[in-house]
Formats: C-alpha cells, structure tokens, sequence
C-alpha cells in the first residue's frame, strides 16, 4: 500500500509544475496546456482523498471538473485562434494592449 | 511492488510535466502533457478509481490533447517562432517566485509527510470502489442536478467556440 501523502506531494509538484509553465512560457498553448495540467494535479489530490476517506463522491467531483476542463479547452482555443488572426502569433509578450 | 509502480508513475509524470514546458516546440509540448496524464491515469487506478482513471485517457488525451494537437497544427505553428531567448519576468520577480513557490512546497511537504497518524486512515476499499456503477449511481442520484449544469456548461462551450472562432469576410478576404 502506498501510503496518502505520497500522492499528495506528487499532486503539489505537479500543481507548481503548471504554475512555472503559466508564470514562465511565453507560448499561449503551452500556457494553456499548464493550466490543464493543474486540474490534473488537483484531480490528483481530489481521488487521493476519496480513496483514503472511502468515499466516492470524489470521484464524480473529477468527472464534473473534467466536463469544466473540456469546455474551456473549447473556449480558450477558439480565444487563442482569434488571438493568431488578428496578430499572426501566439507570443504572450505581443499581446500588451492593456498594459501600462 | 505497488511502491516501485507508483514511484515510475510519479517519476514519469513530474519529468513528463517539466519536459511539456521546457519545450520550444509546441507539439513535442502536447506529447509530452499526453505522457503525463498517462502516468496520472496510473495513480488514478491504483487508488481504485478504475472508472475515472479510464476517462482520464479516453477524454483528455484522448479528445482534449487532440483538440490542441488540432489547433497546434491549424495555425501551423513551428518551435522557430519562439527561438529566441527572453523570458517575461524580469530577474527579481523570478527569484521571488522560485522562493515563494520552493517555501510553499516546503510548507506542504511538511504539513503532508508526516501527520502523525495518516496511514490509519487507509481503509480495504470494498470490491466495487471507483468501478462504473457506483460512480453512476452516485452521479444519477446524490449529483444529478450539478451533472445536468454540466450538459448546460458544454452548450455554452460549444455556442461560446463557435460563434469566436468563426471567420468573418474579413478574415478570408486575408485567407486565414
């Protein structure tokens, strides 16, 4: 048996994996895609407890943030195809409109 | 046994993890996020979550990380775009960061791997934990209400999509 904790550290490291690819990349996708790794990591946690409580409602919480996960998927790609259309890229740098 | 596949599983999913945002090129990126969630789906089945861990493959890597692949090649993106080397942030911010999330973890760490009496928690699951039914029968009775939102959230995504990424006659006048 491998005991809780063990998940829960390899559910921090990857959360703060996702976070360095959001703070770090200057790719929008790559941006995007830390993000969905973060749900994962939280996903992670979320079936960790529900293993260790004996419960299962965790796992509907997963199936319901995976429904989340895939709408935004949907939603962000179609903001970022109309980010490339209007710029010709994806860099996060050139979009600095509101910046000031 | 279940130890040394769960430190493979760990150990592919943090290398696979640092390996997606190190790279230049973005579906070397995608793969690599595929690799990861493979190893996450391994976790998911040891800790009984049979169902999830299933659809964990067949919608995110299955469907979401190809919606990327998709739009990755859609606007033919190359790793050349992002050759040259300049990050964002500049160099105080980032050392600030790197402490603030190395102390976070460190605090988490210390909280998580040694709580005292954390390994009484574990309970033998019953045979059918995590299986189809269950999980089902817990989503069509005790959470029906949050899984009908869902169906509405994902006629908002897809109308939401759509109407965005729509090309309007000045775009195919430029024909992208």
């Amino acid at each position: 048996m491998v005991p809780m904790p063990y998940y829960l550290i390899v559910g921090a490291v990857l959360f703060v994996i996702g976070i360095a690819g959001v703070i770090l990349s200057r790719n929008l996708i790559i941006m995007f895609m830390s993000i969905e790794l973060m749900l994962n990591a939280a996903n992670l946690t979320i079936i960790t407890f529900s293993r260790f409580l004996n419960l299962m409602d965790g796992h509907v919480f997963v199936f319901l943030i995976m429904a989340v996960a895939a709408a935004e998927a949907a939603v962000g790609l179609a903001i970022i195809i109309m980010l490339f259309r209007n710029r010709e890229t994806i860099d996060a740098d050139k979009f600095n409109l509101l910046k000031w | 046994m279940e130890l040394i596949i769960f430190y493979l599983a760990a150990v592919v999913a943090v290398g696979g993890g640092l390996m997606m945002i190190m790279q230049r090129n973005p579906v070397a990126s995608v793969l690599y996020l595929i690799v990861t969630l493979v190893a996450i789906a391994v976790m998911f089945v040891q800790l009984n979550a049979v169902f999830v861990g299933a659809l964990l493959i067949i919608v995110y890597a299955g469907a979401i990380l190809v919606l990327f692949l998709f739009v990755i090649m859609l606007l033919n993106l190359r790793g050349e775009k992002f050759a040259e080397k300049r990050t964002r942030l500049d160099r105080p911010t980032r050392i600030i960061l790197a402490v603030a999330f190395i102390l976070e973890l460190l605090a988490m760490f210390k909280q998580v791997a040694f709580p005292g009496r954390m390994d009484e928690l574990m309970v033998q699951a019953s045979p059918d934990f995590g299986g189809a039914r269950p999980v089902a029968e817990l989503l069509y009775t005790k959470y029906l209400f949050p899984f009908e939102l869902t169906s509405i959230l994902l006629l908002v995504a897809i109308v939401g999509a759509v109407v965005m990424a729509r090309r309007d006659e000045k775009d195919k006048k430029r024909g992208i």
